[in-house]
């Protein structure tokens, strides 16, 4: 059974009960004191009864996120290369209903981007697409990566999914990561919010992590859209998807996103409140969970917040964010694909984590370690 | 006591007995701080964070060679391919000298070193003409395999990297102590100063410092401890620690015993 298979086996009303379930204080405080977490152990974790352990998980997240990482924090930066999308997400702002203005960047709009964001000493970028095979497919992505790798050491992508022949091109041209959220760990409700377009294959996303491993990348990023759904049992099933990688694909890092929905105006959605406490316990319980594991918070979270957070189990975060399609030097004002909400400067983040004691890392990999990748 | 009794590695003198790594500080001024604090004379720089084609290298020009050896790492290298090719980048830069720190760790976890890629890569890299200084498994057989293709060190582990246990491994450690003919230094795991004391009375040749010291909170101030602590360690071996085997031997002679 590959890890998707046995994600996509899993009973979810198994999943509700261990995360709804009472636990008695004792055994929530004894999972604070254990080394290695079962992931029943990580349910319970998540559930309301550890809600008014908060403190004292959030004491346990804090060293283990300084032992692993140290005073550090990893900084990346975003580029959306392309809005245009054929999916119908009924929460997303590049819909292909809200009908916004269409931009792919060219290659020069493409490396006047790179160019202004390496030359601000990003040594990590993330590439950022909709689903488009006509305007941004896989040959365009190719050469993105490859005019990226240019600039940029580490190269990651946030991109629709593909097969393992694809993903093995984007290895091959010098990608390094790829983030793919699954949005929702409900099938029901996955169907309902992706009702066309290629996303609507719930299993083909949920597979994708792990053809990307299969072609030779080192590093899936995870995430689900907090705000869809309930946050408890949705948090649980990307710890568990997290969990099964990790255990399959020993030799990959498994990084965890925790973007909470920002609505764009025109793309109406009813939501799942997912509360600063809910998602303060929710990085907190990965990371007793997954002690090593990267774990990213985006400039949708405020700056107030950000600045809370990285204290606790955050280890990697952006910076300067725009999310309109090269935002960076067009100066666009068509809407982008939400609304960030921390806008601040590379340079004031990397001062904030000075302030308040950490060490921004802008560049943390080598390229020798790629092309050795692809023989391997 | 440090200057009669120095480490050698390949030739060169080392009045310091305690090594440090430059990760996981909260700024380059603390860093320093705590280097200089620490006596240290080898510390080590992860190649995969330095801009080598950058003499200006932020990392690498608050480093001042004369005070320290600056021994590059391969961390992050997953092969031995990965690491060979590191190694030769960072000798070609001429940064950096030609001693190589060698880590090939293929799960990001716990970064468990791989012996068997290990002593491949040092194998290639002693033959280059390397220092080669390899991080392995408290293996004994491995560190005499190494040995035997000509490393410089071996650097065994005390309990995995960042996890601050101290000598989980001792009984290991102690067989690789007791076989080697080239100094052992005990790296990664290293919690407190007592557990660099304990290493140094076990008979390791240097310790490797890095986690306990820039993640506490006056990392200046454990540095120095750990200062303390490795000399200290070193004199109670030289010094000939009382033994604590099972059976005590009587502190008064007891030849007569056996003309009786």
């Amino acid at each position: 059974m590959t890890p998707s298979k046995i994600l996509a086996d899993f009973d979810p009303e198994i999943a509700h009960v261990l995360t709804h379930k009472k636990y008695e204080s004792e055994h929530i405080l004894s999972l604070l004191e254990k080394e290695r977490l079962t992931y029943e152990d990580f349910f319970a974790l998540v559930s309301p009864s550890a809600e008014s352990f908060l403190p004292q998980l959030a004491a346990r997240a804090q060293s283990l996120t300084l032992s692993h990482f140290g005073r550090t924090k990893q900084l990346y930066t975003p580029l959306y290369l392309s809005n245009v999308c054929i999916n119908q997400c009924v929460y997303c702002g590049f819909q292909v209903k809200l009908q916004i203005p269409p931009i792919t960047l060219n290659e020069k709009e493409i490396v006047d981007n790179y160019r202004y964001l390496s030359a601000q000493g990003f040594g990590h970028i993330l590439l950022l697409t909709g689903e488009s095979p006509r305007f941004a497919g896989v040959d365009y992505i190719e050469r993105a990566i490859i005019l990226a790798k240019h600039f940029f050491p580490y190269v990651s992508l946030e991109v629709f999914p593909v097969s393992t022949s694809d993903y093995e091109r984007y290895a091959a041209a010098g990608a390094n990561g790829i983030t793919l959220y699954q949005e929702t760990y409900n099938k029901v409700l996955y169907s309902t919010l992706h009702p066309k377009g290629p996303k609507s294959d719930y299993f083909f996303r949920l597979e994708g992590p792990e053809r990307a491993l299969l072609a030779g990348f080192r590093q899936v990023g995870l995430g689900t859209l907090l705000g869809l759904t309930d946050w408890r049992l949705d948090g649980a099933l990307l710890g568990l998807h997290a969990y099964l990688l990790q255990r399959t694909y020993w030799q990959a890092s498994i990084q965890v996103s925790f973007p909470r929905i920002q609505p764009i105006s025109a793309a109406p959605h009813d939501i799942f409140p997912v509360s600063d406490k809910a998602l303060a316990q929710l990085i907190c319980a990965f990371r007793l969970f997954l002690p090593q594991a990267g774990l990213t918070l985006s400039t949708r979270e405020s700056t107030d917040l950000r600045n809370k957070l990285i204290h606790l189990g955050i280890s990697h975060i952006s910076a300067g964010s725009n999310t309109r399609p090269g935002g960076y030097t067009r100066g666009s004002i068509e809407p982008g694909q939400f609304e960030t909400q921390d806008n601040r400067s590379l340079s004031d983040v990397m001062n904030m984590l000075i302030d308040q004691g950490f060490d921004p890392i802008l560049k943390d990999w080598s390229t020798l370690f790629d092309s050795a990748l692809k023989t391997s | 006591m440090s200057t009669t009794d120095p480490l050698i590695i390949n030739g060169r003198n080392f009045a310091s007995r305690l090594f440090l790594g430059t990760g996981k500080f909260a700024s380059m001024d603390i860093m320093k701080d705590s280097l200089v604090a620490s006596g240290a004379e080898m510390v080590t720089v992860a190649l995969r964070r330095v801009n080598l084609d950058q003499p200006e290298d932020h990392l690498l020009s608050n480093l001042d060679p004369k005070l320290f050896l600056l021994l590059p790492n391969t961390s992050g290298a997953q092969t031995a391919e990965e690491a060979v090719r590191l190694a030769r980048l960072s000798k070609a830069s001429g940064l950096l000298p030609a001693w190589i720190k060698l880590e090939v760790t293929p799960e990001p976890r716990y970064l468990l070193p791989d012996g068997d890629a290990t002593l491949r890569a040092a194998e290639i890299l002693v033959k280059e003409g390397f220092t080669v200084l390899p991080y392995i498994q408290p293996d004994p057989i491995l560190a005499k395999r190494l040995e035997n293709v000509g490393v410089a060190t071996v650097m065994p582990l005390a309990s995995p990297i960042g996890s601050n246990k101290g000598l989980r491994c001792i009984e290991l450690l102690e067989i690789i102590i007791e076989n080697s003919t080239i100094p052992v230094i005990i790296d990664a795991g290293l919690g407190k100063p007592s557990d660099a004391a304990a290493a140094m009375e076990l008979g390791a040749d240097a310790v490797l410092v890095n986690t306990a010291i820039a993640t506490a909170k006056n990392p200046l101030l454990m540095a120095l401890a750990f200062k303390q602590a490795v000399e200290a360690g070193r004199q109670g071996f030289l010094a000939g620690l009382a033994s604590t085997h099972q059976f005590a031997s009587a502190s008064s002679p007891l030849e007569w015993l056996s003309s009786l």
